[in-house]
């Protein structure tokens, strides 16, 4: 399990616990990586944040045109493997969570621990910086690689 | 409420020292009807419950028993009951301490036939 920022850690490590969650990704709506738990390959990573957060705001503009208040949770029941996209919204702006699960769980579990951990981030987030720096192509690149180190610990 | 199982909880819920009833979806544990009182978490209880349920069920056939009819769980303070119905739902109820267990068995039983 690996995190950005580490705050996120305990309550994402809980979680993945109590539910018995095989994969779980934090994302930002942009499909920025924030923490990860059960992948083993960068570009599974990336791929399944891109691919997350595509659906989460393909369902958004879905629910706009049909004047509905956006979809916070997307299901889907495998075979095997069922996951669960939801989004919900932090001191750190809007989140999107991955979770992956088998049959030794089950969906309402996930979802009423899933409930738990975002009550727990919105209480553990630290007050985000006041002051933004300007971002340089160079800063770019390093946090990207401090990023991937973070999150794959290489 | 669903429409369709309200007459059954409600029924289920007049009796004497019943706190609530739900019917359960036993495959992914969400709530399909519910009436329940205040204080009670509808999603959690449900998602717990069928979890229980599977685990139980589990245990049971790895036992030779085959597949449970009726689960009682007595805690401190009132009993929760599980009545696994044949068409992957399950019928929940949560009763008080005092309350009469032989006839809200048979009652469940009956209603978790009826269950489709």
């Amino acid at each position: 399990m690996r995190a950005i920022e580490p705050w996120v850690l305990g309550p994402l490590r809980t979680f993945v616990a109590e539910s018995s969650a095989r994969i779980a990704l934090l994302m930002t709506t942009s499909g920025q990586v924030v923490a990860q738990h059960g992948f083993t390959g960068a570009l599974d990573l990336m791929a399944a944040a891109a691919l997350g957060s595509g659906i989460v705001a393909s369902g958004s503009e879905l629910a706009m045109e049909m004047d509905w208040p956006p979809f916070r949770v997307v299901a889907h029941q495998g075979e095997r493997q069922s996951h669960l996209l939801a989004w919900f919204d932090t001191p750190r702006g809007r989140w999107i969570a991955l979770i992956v699960f088998g049959n030794e769980t089950k969906l309402g579990l996930v979802q009423v621990f899933f409930d738990r951990m975002v009550d727990e981030l919105v209480s553990a987030a630290p007050p985000e910086a006041s002051q933004r720096r300007e971002v340089l192509a160079a800063d770019f690149e390093r946090e990207l690689n401090t990023s991937l180190r973070a999150l794959f610990g290489r | 409420m669903t429409t369709g199982y309200a007459p059954l909880l409600e029924s289920l819920t007049r009796l004497r020292g019943i706190r609530g009833a739900m019917v359960v979806s036993a495959e992914d544990g969400l709530v399909v009807a519910e009436s329940l009182m205040g204080g009670i978490k509808g999603p959690s209880l449900a998602a717990m419950a069928a979890s229980l349920t599977s685990r139980a069920s589990e245990l049971a056939v790895k036992a030779g028993l085959g597949a449970p009819r009726f689960l009682h769980l007595q805690a401190a303070d009132g009993s929760l009951l599980v009545a696994p119905a044949s068409s992957d739902l399950v019928l929940v109820a949560v009763a008080a301490r005092d309350v009469p267990l032989g006839l809200l068995r048979l009652e469940m039983l009956r209603m978790a036939e009826r269950l489709v």
